[in-house]
């Protein structure tokens, strides 16, 4: 619905993928891993492949955790949007049909974080 | 002139109708809505401006002079305060970080506040809330006032509050209560006094001021205590105005019914995201408790708030359809919200620190069907972390809600170990939020929130560097460079443990109690 | 909570200002609940809530202009009506 306003309101989006220097925010949370409060949030080059992400910055910001070294990569369960995804880790984001603000969400199933309660 | 003899023969509405009613007549030599251009354009139908009732009869004479009184009294338990050392009462210096969240988060509401009273004192084309508007402003600009006044005592002691200007413009958390208030300054007249006038100082205001100045009764903080009590003796005749605003739209025109509803949900939903600091204050930040947030929400929501919206039902105005939520919410909050301030505090201009047994339990206590199930574990683990030398810390930058833009901790109602969110498109881009309720603020005028600056994406856009920084040379330290810009000093950051206010603390007051 | 027991308040600093402003409150409203917090009391009622400006005049000694409740008021709940002898809140339901 528009804005309702006294002069036509018309103003450009602040978070484009043009304003990003080439490159394009992705969002990932582990879930049942609730000891990361919120999904995190990265700046990718768009033919950064998708196993450069899980090793790079989710293993940086997620390898704090005593599930993240056992992890089994062929059977976690990814979706994006909400939707199921099936990345292949060696085809980049761009390949992966990840575009500019995709929030994705990885399962790791038999991991169920601290003490198995979720954390 | 002396107004007793006019005292014997006119009543107090007639009195306050003499000074004020003379203030606005109809004009001629330029058209009525030339000169308010703004009070129409929501679709508010307003048939009779002589219909609106003063609530408080406080005439200008009479203004001043109680007011005067209330600042006598402030100034001089200011004074006290500082020549007699006061911040060394407080309970333990943990405390002093609620004042940090103070002066960060809410007194430049105030000050925002003050500006948008301002400006909708001149749009309104009734002079009556003219009049009412503009006192409220000159009371939000003493706020600010007060409480920068008063809060200067504890910046010449402790870390976290100098840039306090800075900050609220740029600082990742305090984007929260600035984008909530501008989204109401950036409203038309009617929506910005439903908003604050109503919403969020009659609805939500007893659940920031107990909070906050029970907080520093309980702890020993006579200068919070008493620009609180200060300000909160302004916040009668505000929330009169509020709710007077809210009959006059509804018993001027039924199609105003709607519109008032979809305010009264939205401002609702927003208000009490925004409240989630003051949750976190409540439950984990002071040292001394007062009550819960649980209990706090049943006394000064469900009871009182009950009443309220019985009291519109005749106007056919509903219990905003979001309370549910913050219901289930209730009890996680918190805890939620703590466990995100502990793991980001090298952002923040306040310290956290983990919660003590003791306080564990009574956090327990207080959330019989939350605390131990879904939290205790991972304070006892970052617990655990930090006694062996590795405590734990976020090592990413968080994703925020579009529109309330707090990160986005919140979990599904009646999923708690699944994070919430939600999905819109809009003109070729994406967008996420916290819940189904900043979903549809979104939906109902996508234009206006598109345009927000989300701090985490200014980060990544590189807007938050100091100006002439080079990002692409040798050895950049992008968190120093933001940590630049912001003007955070990393002593204000951090565990409270370890911290400069905490040995400076214990060392003044060590001095108060020895001879050596 | 029924429909009946829409309840109003008014919330004062606890001071030497207030003591016989909340004495003139509870005598004039049966009715009332005095609540007592740290620095501050909140008196609740069922239905309405009246201050009657006499009735704290006998009390102080002087004539009590109502509108100097305002530098001690903290907190209100309920419509108000305010003339120069009385100031009350009530709900309509």
């Amino acid at each position: 619905m528009p804005v309702n306003a006294i002069k036509p309101y018309n103003f450009p989006a602040e978070d484009t993928e043009a304003n990003f220097h080439g490159a394009r925010l992705v969002y990932v949370g582990w879930n049942r891993h609730l000891m990361f409060a919120t999904p995190y949030a990265w700046p990718l080059p768009p033919n950064m492949p998708f196993g450069a992400l899980t090793q790079g910055p989710m293993a940086g910001a997620f390898a704090q955790h005593p599930d993240w070294e056992k992890i089994d990569w062929s059977v976690v369960a990814w979706t994006k949007n909400g939707e199921p995804f099936t990345p292949d880790y060696e085809a980049s984001l761009a390949e992966n049909g990840i575009v500019h603000k995709d929030s994705l969400r990885f399962t790791t199933p038999g991991l169920d974080g601290i003490g198995g309660l979720g954390q | 002139m002396d107004l007793q003899v006019a005292k014997k023969k006119l009543g107090l509405k007639e009195r306050y109708a003499l000074m004020t009613r003379g203030l606005g007549w109809e004009t001629t030599y330029q058209k009525m809505d030339d000169v308010f251009p703004m009070d129409t354009f929501e679709g508010i139908k307003i048939h009779d401006w002589e219909a609106w009732e003063d609530p408080f009869r406080l005439t200008m004479d009479s203004y001043w002079k109680y007011q005067a009184e209330k600042e006598r009294k402030l100034y001089a338990i200011v004074d006290a305060f500082a020549q007699n050392n006061g911040h060394l009462t407080v309970s333990d210096a943990r405390y002093i970080n609620t004042v940090k969240l103070f002066i960060n988060a809410l007194a430049p509401l105030e000050y925002q506040s003050h500006r948008g009273f301002a400006h909708i004192g001149r749009q309104f084309r009734g002079v009556g809330p003219r009049v009412a508007c503009l006192m409220q402003s000159l009371d939000e600009l003493r706020h600010a006032q007060t409480q920068v006044h008063a809060i200067s005592n504890y910046n010449r002691y402790y870390n976290g509050m100098a840039e306090f200007r800075h900050h609220f413009d740029y600082m990742p958390y305090l984007q929260v209560p600035r984008s909530f208030f501008e989204d109401a300054t950036a409203a038309g007249p009617f929506e910005f006094i439903t908003a604050i006038g109503f919403s969020f100082e009659y609805v939500l205001t007893n659940l920031v001021f107990v909070p906050f100045i029970s907080g520093a009764a309980y702890n020993g903080d006579m200068g919070a205590m008493t620009f609180g009590f200060s300000a909160q003796s302004d916040e009668a005749r505000h929330m009169t105005l509020g709710l007077e605003v809210i009959k006059f739209m509804l018993e001027q025109d039924p199609g105003n019914v709607p519109i008032v509803q979809k305010w009264l949900n939205k401002w609702t939903w927003r208000g009490v995201r925004v409240l989630t600091l003051v949750a976190m204050m409540q439950d984990y930040m002071l040292p001394k408790r007062v009550m819960s947030w649980a209990e706090a929400w049943e006394i000064y929501f469900e009871e009182n708030c009950g009443a309220l919206f019985r009291d519109l039902e005749r106007y056919g105005i509903t219990m905003p359809p979001c309370v549910e939520q913050v219901r289930k919410e209730r009890d996680h909050l918190s805890h939620m919200a703590w466990s995100q301030f502990y793991q980001g505090r090298g952002t923040n201009d306040f310290h956290t620190w983990l919660p003590s047994a003791e306080e564990m339990d009574w956090l327990s206590a207080k959330y019989p069907e939350t605390f131990d199930q879904y939290y205790r574990p991972r304070f006892e683990y970052w617990a655990k972390l930090e006694a062996e030398g590795k405590p734990f810390e976020s090592a990413g930058m968080p994703m925020q809600c579009q529109l309330c833009q707090i990160p986005m901790f919140f979990t599904e109602p009646g999923e708690p170990l699944v994070l919430a969110q939600r999905h819109r498109h809009h003109d070729g881009e994406q967008y996420h939020f916290c819940s189904e309720y900043c979903a549809e603020i979104f939906d109902d005028e996508p234009e206006k929130y598109i345009q927000a600056k989300i701090p985490v994406h200014q980060i990544y856009q590189g807007k938050q560097f100091p100006e002439g920084t080079d990002p692409t040379a040798e050895g950049f330290d992008p968190a120093a460079a933001v940590g630049a810009f912001l003007r955070l000093d990393p002593a204000s950051t951090g565990n409270f443990v370890g911290s400069q206010d905490e040995a400076n603390f214990n060392m003044w007051r060590g001095l108060t109690r020895s001879n050596d | 909570m029924s429909r009946t027991e829409s309840s109003v308040f008014v919330a004062l600093q606890a001071n030497a200002d207030t003591r016989e402003l909340v004495e003139a409150i509870l005598a004039d409203n049966p009715h009332a609940v005095l609540h007592e917090d740290p620095a501050m009391v909140r008196i609740s009622a069922v239905g309405s809530l009246s201050v009657h400006a006499e009735s704290v005049s006998e009390r102080i000694g002087r004539d009590y202009d109502l509108q100097e409740m305002h530098i001690n008021l903290i907190s209100l709940s309920g419509h108000v009506d305010e003339t120069d002898e009385t100031f009350t809140l009530s709900w309509a339901n």
